[in-house]
């Protein structure tokens, strides 16, 4: 039998080292991308630890304290960091209170409807045929209606609350990840492995679970990560509606609604939370392009 | 080398044919365009006996690679039959056909793209053995997995590694245990050496002769380079536009070509004992787009012997010798490689 080969083989030490950890630090090597993902990290915390971290009862109110000032102004205490609203609540404390509704509501969506796009669009573009004909169609269909009032509608049918705030918008953001992973199959599924899977006799559950998606799932958990920032403004959007979460429990879309009335008197209630909501989108935006720039090979150089 | 003509074939197609639709949109059903149709092979028949090597020959686009997965049914072959060992493998249900793959197998040509980058070498090569259920657990996978991973030349300290940590020939290696592993009767070599450096392809090669000897193979063997096919095969049949134009053993179609598609291929291959003395048969123009292939015979756009019935008639194959049959209709005016000035 034929010895080893003469032709090199690639360099051991650097061989050892996976695709995935290799990614990791070029990740790491961006600066920023990384300091996003730590504050993305941070308001995570935040959210878990609510209960530790929030300085007061986020429902607490306290008629004396209604509209008071954040504690660098006059009339400001340091105990009330960020002010109250018109009910005497801590601001800070809805605030820390409020990420856990909206990272809450943005993990859930996106896990929900990235589940669902990886089957319908591994199913589309592997098995093509009619199911990719229905699957497209309807993706074409949700595409067509503006997201926002496709979600209102949904919210108005089935009435206000939190798994009622996750399906509306799941109804519509399967799509996205959907096309990706169609895309990404119809690609995949052309590659020889592919076709020496189905040559061994491998069923296509096989193919499209084994063969075809561990090599499509980078795109997939950038974009997916992208999206996680849309539905973060969009579960704000519809709080600030008033179709979200039922008071009073704390969301950053209902307290910028809250604080609309007072805007001239009471800047600050309105404003805290909607500097935390641009800080967690814009942190989510950044690292995910960062994400992006680590894991497509297509951007490396 | 040479085989009793008369032994049962291990394989045989008859017939065989694989025509792709573009699928025909809206608008050009409205303007009445009508759906275009390659015939990527065409009524293709041959039988390749137990323990022979078949070389399969051809220019690129002449639907070399799509006859050898039309056969094992990767692209479901539009019409004919393929039958294997008795069995008309076109006829099988998919459950059957999944039976039969473990008996028939494929090499590809790209060791890059063929092997899952996400899969390690044991998870690719083992693959087999879970699929068809022949190792009881998984040690028994691992130990048959070392076995074949050694035959063809590997480690077992190669096992847990992924593809891209080994060399092309490495990785040839791989997707040849790969098919081995199942101990198919029947393997489809499509290009195996061609993405290969050159002092590479003579070590897959002597492999696959190797393990034709020791594990009783019988291959199909697709190639573009004559010389590999001329080194290893024992009959050959040339393709071109679809269509097998020339088979026989391969002492003869080589040393005595009697298509003039096949003259001008032997003529291409370079002589190192007499250069420049060899009568060059050049072809003309290119090959022509199997979406609107010529009337008659295929050939004969380019064919230096082209008369008027070639345009209008689609030649048959006839026997010419012994095992040797050519489809041409000068077949009996043209016994000989036609002189021509020096290249």
């Amino acid at each position: 039998m034929a010895a080893v080969d003469t032709d090199t083989p690639r360099d051991a030490a650097t061989a050892q080292e996976s695709i995935f950890r290799r990614n990791l630090h070029s990740f790491a090597a961006n600066r920023l991308a990384l300091g996003s993902a730590i504050v993305v990290l941070l308001f995570i915390l935040m959210a878990v630890f609510a209960p530790l971290v929030a300085p007061h009862d986020p429902a607490e109110t306290d008629l004396f304290r209604r509209l008071q000032p954040p504690a660098w102004m006059p009339g400001g205490e340091w105990s009330y960091l960020l002010g109250c609203d018109a009910l005497g609540r801590d601001i800070l404390s809805r605030i820390i209170y409020g990420a856990r509704i909206s990272i809450f509501i943005g993990a859930a969506v996106v896990l929900v409807a990235t589940t669902i796009g990886i089957i319908a669009g591994l199913a589309a573009g592997y098995l093509r045929g009619w199911v990719d004909t229905v699957i497209s169609r309807v993706v074409d269909i949700l595409l067509g209606f503006p997201y926002l009032i496709f979600a209102i509608g949904l919210m108005a049918m089935m009435g206000p609350g939190l798994i009622n705030i996750i399906l509306a918008l799941v109804y519509k953001e399967w799509v996205i990840p959907c096309r990706v992973v169609r895309g990404e199959t119809l690609a995949t599924r052309e590659l020889e492995y592919v076709e020496a899977a189905r040559a061994l006799g491998a069923p296509g559950r096989h193919i499209m679970l084994r063969e075809i998606l561990p090599n499509i799932l980078s795109p997939v958990i950038v974009v997916s990560t992208i999206r996680m920032a849309h539905v973060i403004i969009l579960e704000a959007s519809l709080s600030f509606l008033g179709l979200g979460v039922q008071p009073p429990t704390a969301s950053w879309g209902a307290m910028v609604a809250d604080g609309r009335a007072f805007i001239l008197q009471a800047w600050w209630v309105s404003t805290f939370p909607g500097v935390a909501i641009l800080l967690l989108v814009l942190a989510i935006n950044v690292a995910s392009q960062g994400l992006r720039d680590a894991f497509d090979p297509r951007f490396h150089e | 080398m040479s085989h009793a003509p008369d032994t049962a074939p291990l394989l045989s197609v008859e017939g065989l044919s694989k025509t792709y639709r573009s699928g025909r949109r809206l608008a050009d059903r409205l303007t009445g365009r009508p759906e275009t149709q390659v015939r990527a092979v065409n009524n293709v028949s041959f039988g390749i006996r137990p323990g022979e090597i078949m070389g399969l020959i051809g220019e690129s686009g002449c639907g070399k690679s799509t006859l050898g997965r039309a056969i094992l049914r990767l692209h479901e072959p539009t019409s004919g039959r393929v039958t294997f060992g008795g069995t008309d493998v076109t006829a099988l249900s998919d459950d059957e056909m999944k039976a039969m793959r473990r008996r028939m197998q494929i090499i590809f040509q790209d060791p890059y793209a063929s092997l899952n980058p996400r899969r390690t070498v044991a998870e690719i090569v083992g693959l087999p053995l879970s699929l068809h259920g022949l190792a009881k657990t998984p040690a028994e996978a691992r130990d048959i997995t070392a076995a074949i991973v050694e035959k063809v030349g590997l480690k077992t300290a190669h096992l847990d590694r992924y593809p891209h940590q080994f060399s092309g020939g490495q990785r040839q290696r791989i997707g040849i245990a790969r098919a081995l592993v199942s101990h198919p009767e029947f393997i489809v070599c499509d290009e195996p050496v061609s993405a290969l450096d050159v002092s590479i392809q003579a070590q897959i090669i002597q492999l696959l002769t190797d393990l034709k000897r020791e594990m009783g193979l019988t291959y199909l063997f697709i190639s573009h380079d004559i010389s590999v096919i001329g080194y290893l095969s024992d009959r050959v049949a040339v393709m071109y536009l679809g269509e097998v134009v020339e088979l026989g053993p391969v002492e003869t179609v080589l040393s005595n070509p009697r298509h003039p598609y096949t003259q001008s291929l032997m003529s291409a291959v370079p002589e190192v004992d007499r250069p420049g003395h060899k009568a060059r048969v050049r072809l003309t123009g290119d090959l022509p787009s199997p979406l609107a292939p010529p009337p008659g015979c295929k050939f004969h756009t380019r064919c230096p012997l082209a008369t008027e019935i070639c345009r209008h008639k689609a030649p048959v194959s006839e026997t010419v010798g012994a095992g040797h049959t050519a489809a041409c209709h000068r077949l009996h005016e043209n016994l000989s490689v036609p002189e021509a000035e020096p290249a």
